[in-house]
């Protein structure tokens, strides 16, 4: 072996050894070839095709982010106090694997109550996380290692992602009636339906609130009959609530599907983010819980979803979480915040309002009764195609409109295009 | 019917600790459900800061301390963070994380003017830390070579193990450190090496080997690369402490140069935590050399595809930390400063710890405390001379023997010296 790697070392100098393959049945470059492009991102694509566009006239509603009444991104005033209060201060040492517990601590009051008794008896086995989606997905790969036999029941249609985050968690997934296209509203009947005749103990992933895409939610009479049914079913209830606060102005009344849920007796998980309410998106700040049904149950279950997380990046990011707790350990900064949510929040109601009004005004058939950060309009891929080549409006091809992109500015541009390529519907 | 009827029962306050009618109780999910063991690294910690006394020594803690056992937040870190604070939008970024500190994290480990660089070559996205860069690679891995298993020296860093295992790639060994000398195992390695199937994936730490501080010197790395080339493996390097383990990044990086120049097609696993001091921010990248560029955005695409599910997009913070040093010549010049600073302090205490323990007139030989590199020291202590050092010392490391020398400074190296002969001069 060391004469075999003399000769190699002799000849050629080793800069050109860089572009040849050596003996043997494989060349150092064929690592790869077998590697295909990924397929586009549905959402990524649209904001990519809007920036490359030179109109004057575009409008980009394919958006996740809110948008302020000029189009701009925002970063809220108690973010930036609690910025400042952390900048050049604090040490950057490593969290635990579970993440900040000051920071755990204020979310959970958030989605369980301030006062929460299970908060009291210490029966949430909770961990911060990376964003949403980084708490569906240690919920998903807990769900995988301790439930290995059961499969996850998504509505229909849901943020794309959530199925990609099952199945890299390689669990079964299966559907649930959730949207209406006739209607525009929620398909209640065919919901209840599919919960009832699931096998009793399917596990479900429920929108606490706004739901997105569609942005249509259940009533809370019609919470408390999903309750009902999950109970006599013995189906396990994982809510996403990614926008609490944001879909009504009030968290509290954001996260009454999820109270219902646990006064009902559920034992849930919960996913939580601080991506829209708070403005982190960057930052990936967010939390999953699990109500268990002792404290004891609690810190094993808790040990078991830090045991997740460790081989997949060893303790979450910081400076998100340090955000979060200054500003809800604060009650003035508290406070504040749940203003400045109220004003997203209502500009976004302002603006489904004035769209609606617009397009009422032009005669235009359709109707509008959603909440929160998205509309499902009801274009079809066609007319979406045409608001896009003619009038230079992105938005995902579902015909989801991002209620955070419109503005005062561009709401009689956006009504009338929507008219234009609608009319003859 | 029968939800009409339990609502009509007792108030719902009552529901909540009562069983309902069926096979299974609503609170039986997780009953299956068994305590994961305790990490073997954080142990050391939480026992550290529940023990009252004022000798106690943390040598276990795998972050660096300055000569006060303080932490640290570097200067240019602390400049950075001003100008980032108060001015910043706060939305995504891509999924493959900041362009800008992908760039800037890529010259440090390619080279400033690497031809792969400007050929476009490398597949690169910015990851959760070294932790984030070694799973995503490993998940990669399995999508796309499944037969695949990845070699892994004896011994490592714990959560490689785990990294691998949860993405259920086959893990084998290969012989590394030799206790006997406290040194490389090199015939043993290569013999590893020459013995693996061809186009076997090896897990290589760039230098600063964790735990045991050994690196193979640039004579053994040419001829490990040698052999890597006439067995086609590929070559994976987890490089967490560059720039830490000499104070030198370039000469850190010498093994990645070696492999790149002989023509391999790498992956590698940076990481800011310890030469930034960025731990918590979880700021780091992964990185795969392919063969031209289009392939670099195919594998560069499904790497994105792998972190979608996982978090989406990387966390922003730590990148616009590094993106703002590395992009202003006087920030990267204090940087380089600062790791200096850092690394020779740390090689300031390996040889205040060796010459304590030979002034004390140990029988045994220290002098791998200097020889070995970067934060750790594998002191060759047994668990139960470790034991001893605790429980009569109040010394804590990890029971492998692994010293911090980022917890040594010059106030506690005396004491530290005194308890290590203590608990060894009859051995």
């Amino acid at each position: 072996m060391a004469m075999m790697a003399m000769t190699i070392r002799n000849s050629a100098s080793r800069r050109t050894m860089m572009s040849r393959p050596i003996f043997g049945s494989r060349s150092m470059s064929s690592w790869w070839k077998n590697v295909e492009p990924a397929p586009k991102d549905p959402i990524l694509g649209v904001t990519e095709a809007f920036l490359a566009d030179p109109s004057p006239d575009k409008v980009n509603v394919g958006v996740g982010a809110y948008r302020d009444d000029n189009g701009k991104p925002v970063v809220l005033d108690c973010v930036r106090e609690a910025e400042r209060r952390i900048a050049g201060t604090s040490f950057m040492e490593y969290l635990p694997m579970g993440g900040s517990v000051k920071m755990v601590e204020e979310t959970l009051k958030l989605a369980y109550g301030d006062n929460s008794q299970f908060i009291k008896d210490k029966r949430i086995a909770a961990v911060q996380s990376l964003s949403g989606t980084g708490a569906c997905r240690l919920f998903a790969d807990f769900q995988k290692r301790f439930c290995p036999a059961s499969q996850i029941y998504i509505p229909v249609p849901t943020w794309s992602n959530h199925h990609n985050i099952w199945r890299d968690a390689q669990v079964p997934q299966k559907t649930y009636h959730y949207y209406h296209p006739e209607t525009k509203g929620l398909d209640f009947k065919g919901l209840m339906d599919d919960v009832k005749n699931a096998p009793e103990g399917s596990f479900f992933l429920l929108h606490a609130c706004a739901h997105n895409p569609t942005g249509v939610d259940p009533t809370e009479e019609q919470w408390r009959e999903i309750s009902q049914l999950f109970k006599a079913k013995k189906h396990f209830a994982f809510f996403d609530m990614a926008y609490q606060g944001f879909a009504s102005g009030d968290p509290a009344r954001d996260a009454k599907s999820i109270r219902i849920f646990l006064e009902d007796g559920h034992h849930i998980g919960i996913s939580q983010s601080y991506a829209k309410n708070m403005g982190l998106y960057g930052q990936r700040v967010g939390c999953l819980s699990v109500l268990c049904e002792d404290e004891k149950q609690a810190v094993t279950v808790k040990s078991q979803l830090q045991q997740l997380a460790r081989p997949m990046y060893s303790n979450p990011p910081l400076h998100g979480a340090q955000i979060v707790s200054t500003i809800l350990g604060d009650p003035e900064l508290k406070s504040l915040w749940l203003k400045e949510v109220k004003i997203m929040a209502d500009r976004i109601i302002g603006m489904r309002t004035t769209l609606r009004d617009s397009l009422e005004k032009l005669g235009s058939p359709l109707s509008w009764e959603h909440i929160g950060m998205f509309c499902y309009s009801g274009l079809t891929p066609e007319q979406v195609d045409r608001l896009t080549s003619e009038y230079h409006i992105y938005m995902t091809r579902n015909g989801r409109i991002s209620m955070a992109g419109v503005t005062t500015g561009n709401v009689g541009y956006l009504a009338n295009a929507i008219h234009e390529v609608t009319k003859s519907s």
